[in-house]
């Protein structure tokens, strides 16, 4: 039997390229709504199974008596080209799975940091979290109908967002509206290149 | 298939279809997508049930190892070890994340990302 692996089906273009866009956010604040507004596939969730004890341990044999936990992320895709897929890809909702985290942004385009204006301190341990980390950003505030409505300037002083993220408003079950979110992170990416290159030094992603 | 067999397959429930192993053998963004072609498809046959059903869901589409892991109903862990065994065995073709590293190819990712965004 000779299977030679370069034997290709043909259909397929030669070099397929996929970027990941990672949507985060505090649980519940309408991250998979938004996602599921663009995605041409009812969004997906995977799941990574983890030990209780977390972090750095992936082999739950090492650690008998550890239970496992199962954190699910959501996600949906975005075929541009034949030759070129965007993910979108839902943090965890709990924060104690921020490890996961590292693991979502790592390699990705940018994020966008949904908040709900109706429990604005929920955001605060995402903006932290981007915060350290070398991963263009923004800051989408979801409207959600009846949601107190503040001045963008408002919220950006209540959450402390610096001035060089850009700070939108979103309705995450609307396609237009999620469509300028995500045009907003990859215009902030561009720029954010752009900036590091004229300064002399790429700043590593993820 | 070939494999010793490996003892910790009975205690790690979730691996055992990788008979215990938890460590792909390479990394594999969540992603990157994979292909395969029909005569990978046909070589999966004799590959075990969970491979032949990843390379099916390859043939027709493009999949990230996230999808793959999602239509097989397996954690993103055991979905990366059999799918790192399969690029190696050449029953799939691995093709590239986002550049992460120079100028020029990053911005023309980005610049064609936007324009597709645009085309929404």
């Amino acid at each position: 039997m000779d299977f030679a692996s370069s034997e290709r089906a043909g259909a397929q273009p030669k070099e397929i390229t996929s970027a990941k866009i990672v949507v985060a956010g505090g649980f519940g604040v309408g991250k998979t709504t938004l996602v599921g507004a663009v995605s041409e596939i009812e969004p997906l969730t995977t799941e990574a199974v983890m030990t209780s004890a977390g972090q750095g341990i992936d082999d739950a044999s090492k650690v008998p008596g550890k239970e496992t936990t199962t954190v699910a992320m959501d996600f949906g895709r975005i075929t541009m080209a034949d030759d070129l897929i965007l993910y979108l890809f839902g943090t965890p909702g709990q924060t104690r799975f921020w490890f996961m985290w590292d693991e979502l942004i790592r390699g990705a385009v940018g994020a966008a940091v949904l908040v709900d204006t109706r429990r604005i301190s929920d955001a605060f341990a995402p903006l932290d979290y981007f915060e350290n980390r070398h991963l263009p950003y923004l800051v989408a505030l979801n409207c959600f109908d009846g949601a107190p409505r503040y001045e963008p300037e408002e919220i950006r002083e209540a959450l402390a967002i610096a001035p060089h993220v850009p700070l939108i408003m979103c309705d995450a079950r609307q396609r237009d509206s999620v469509k300028q979110v995500l045009v907003g992170v990859v215009e902030h990416a561009m720029r954010t290149l752009v900036a590091e290159q004229e300064r002399g030094f790429p700043t590593p992603v993820g | 298939m070939g494999q010793p067999y490996d003892p910790r397959g009975n205690l790690v429930r979730p691996y055992a279809v990788t008979r215990g192993r938890t460590e792909p053998r390479r990394d594999i963004p969540i992603e990157a997508v994979l292909t395969a072609s029909q005569a990978a498809v046909q070589e999966a046959r004799f590959a075990g049930h969970d491979k032949y059903r990843i390379a099916v869901l390859c043939e027709p589409r493009a999949q990230s190892l996230a999808e793959i892991a999602a239509y097989s109903r397996l954690p993103l862990g055991v979905a990366r070890v059999l799918v790192a065994d399969m690029v190696a065995d050449g029953m799939l073709e691995l093709h590239s994340a986002a550049p992460k590293e120079g100028f020029t190819e990053r911005m023309d990712l980005l610049e064609r990302v936007l324009s597709g965004l645009r085309k929404l």
